[in-house]
């Protein structure tokens, strides 16, 4: 089978970039959709010209490094699939596909469909961690788990913060990913301590970092690799509230020893 | 105020301000629409029920500033988001973008502002009277008699002002999109207030359509009943008697002379 490609084409951020056509090598149906990319960088590399950047890594759907909107979707025409887990067998043969980068002002464009995504690591830094002191392995049992409460909180840790979320929202907004880190560890006992002080921070370097509001128009949910719920940024409103009416805790004095 | 403030500077504590405007917002709206609803009783129904609103002058003015400030905090809060959002996606897709969201979720500040227009025209219209914007007259000369005292005749008012085509097509597109904007925005309200988990959110969606339904359905049956000839021959008396000149030629108009509407005619 053969694609025609609508590639979009920019070689730094400050340059302006525009949308090239390529015709495609010849594909076996079951490349997948990088390996696409792969054949196709080929070809341009015999012929001489620049190769399209793009971002990739892991190829099994668990790192969250590939991107690429699409015709219009992130992560192409499945619900539930990364990029890298896409095959050339979803597409027919003498389609149209249009490749466009994650756009989002806090994703800033490096290179043709490569973005920088920085800020989902500097919103991590803010809070999306537990303290606890490191050293041998915690007896398996020794803090209780309810078995729903595990379940739902293994359902947040899925996200592999790839930012289609971000890439989808009308509004380029965070919100999903940001749920999806406060909810995994706000649901286990070790994220208690620090449940309302992570909220607070991570909230706080969410909206620093330039990314939209919600609308509730569930784009996000749709194209999430990983399927990750609305219902965990309604668990971000409420935690985020309640932090927020609790107010910041009392300076210690003494150190609180 | 510290708290208050962190509100504002917070994307997620200006939604909570949308999402609790909004709600008083439909609160307003359900009582306001079971206030309108007295027009389809006998005249004396609702006038009764405007001369007591205007008897409490403390309680209206309060409820008006009231309703004022929610309606500019939603705005204010509105507009600075739309703002955050469109600076947070500088550069547009060529494939549209939005996948997989609702065109009434994608469009609330589109149906937000026309029923900002709309609420500022029907504040002129049926609040100040402004004869300017009515194509009917003077309503203040509109006045009945009620128990032994003259009181504005709103229900003439009501009767005479949606006889006007285009005042009543007006309404009923703002009627329309307010639809549109609670039939989203209901919903999203939970969401943004947190109220939302995998057993209620269906039931907060049902909850969302079937209050959006039939605030819609009972705010257009006002100028949908009035256009099909209710009240019509009371109202033209009505007119006659304040000297205000004939609507221009409506559908209610010609429905007014016609048999078929007199038996529909609220008499006094
Ligand atoms: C009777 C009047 C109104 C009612 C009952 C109403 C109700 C609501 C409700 C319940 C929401 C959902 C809040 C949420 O998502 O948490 C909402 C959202 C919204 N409203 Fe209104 N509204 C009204 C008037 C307006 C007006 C005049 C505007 C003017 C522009 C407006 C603009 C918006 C926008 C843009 C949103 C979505 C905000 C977002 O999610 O980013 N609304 N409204
Ligand atoms: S490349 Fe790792 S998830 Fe796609």
């Amino acid at each position: 089978m053969k694609v025609k490609l609508k590639v979009w084409r920019q070689k730094n951020r400050t340059s302006a970039g525009e949308f090239k056509t390529y015709e495609s090598p010849e594909l076996n149906p079951n490349m997948s959709f990088l390996e696409m990319l792969d054949v196709l960088n080929e070809q341009l590399a015999v012929r001489g010209e620049e190769p399209v950047a793009f971002d990739h890594d892991c190829r099994e759907g668990i790192c969250g490094t590939c991107s690429l909107v699409i015709d219009g979707k992130p992560h192409g025409p499945h619900r539930g699939v990364a990029t890298c887990q896409t095959y050339m067998r979803s597409f027919k043969d003498g389609d149209e596909v249009v490749i466009e980068p994650f756009r989002a002002a806090a994703f800033p464009l490096v290179k043709d469909l490569v973005v920088d995504r920085q800020a989902f690591d500097r919103i991590q830094q803010a809070g999306g961690y537990i303290s606890v002191r490191t050293g041998s392995a915690p007896d398996a049992n020794s803090i209780p788990v309810p078995k729903e409460d595990s379940d739902l909180a293994m359902d947040a840790a899925q996200c592999i913060g790839c930012g289609a979320c971000v890439a989808a929202c009308k509004n380029a907004s965070a919100m999903l990913f940001v749920a999806a880190k406060v909810g995994h560890l706000g649901l286990l006992p070790q994220g208690q301590p620090e449940r309302y002080k992570r909220v607070k921070a991570m909230v706080e370097q969410m909206d620093t970092e330039g990314f939209g509001a919600c609308t509730v128009t569930g784009s996000c949910e749709a194209v999430c690799p990983k399927s990750i719920s609305l219902d965990f940024i309604a668990r971000l409103n409420r935690d985020y509230a309640v932090a927020l009416l609790k107010g910041d805790p009392k300076k210690a004095a003494s150190g609180g020893a | 105020m510290n708290l208050l403030l962190r509100l504002w500077r917070s994307s997620l504590g200006k939604k909570y301000v949308m999402a609790l405007t909004g709600a008083a917002l439909v609160v307003f709206l359900v009582g306001h629409l079971v206030g309108n609803l007295q027009v389809f009783g006998a005249p004396d129904l609702i006038n009764q029920y405007a001369h007591f609103l205007k008897s409490k002058p403390l309680l209206l003015w309060g409820a008006r500033l009231g309703l004022l400030a929610t309606v500019g905090l939603h705005i204010a809060a509105a507009f600075t988001l739309l703002s955050l959002n469109r600076s947070a996606r500088p550069v547009a897709y060529a494939t549209g973008g939005a996948y997989a969201a609702t065109s009434r979720s994608r469009y609330m500040a589109v149906s937000g502002s026309v029923i900002l227009a709309f609420i500022v025209y029907h504040l002129l219209h049926f609040t100040a009277l402004n004869p300017a914007v009515n194509g009917v007259g003077d309503f203040t000369k509109l006045t009945t008699d009620l128990h032994g005292e003259t009181v504005p005749d709103v229900y003439a008012m009501m009767i005479l002002g949606f006889n006007v085509w285009w005042v009543a097509a007006f309404y009923l597109i703002a009627q329309a999109l307010l639809f549109m904007h609670l039939s989203h925005g209901l919903a999203a309200m939970f969401q943004s207030l947190g109220l939302r988990n995998h057993v209620w959110w269906p039931r907060v969606q049902l909850l969302a359509r079937v209050v959006s339904v039939a605030l819609f359905l009972g705010y257009a049956s006002i100028p949908l009943g009035i256009l099909a000839g209710i009240g019509s021959r009371y109202a033209a008396d009505a007119r006659a008697r304040a000297h205000l000149a004939a609507a221009p030629s409506s559908a209610a108009t010609v429905l007014a002379v016609g048999p078929a509407s007199a038996g529909k005619e609220v008499v006094r």
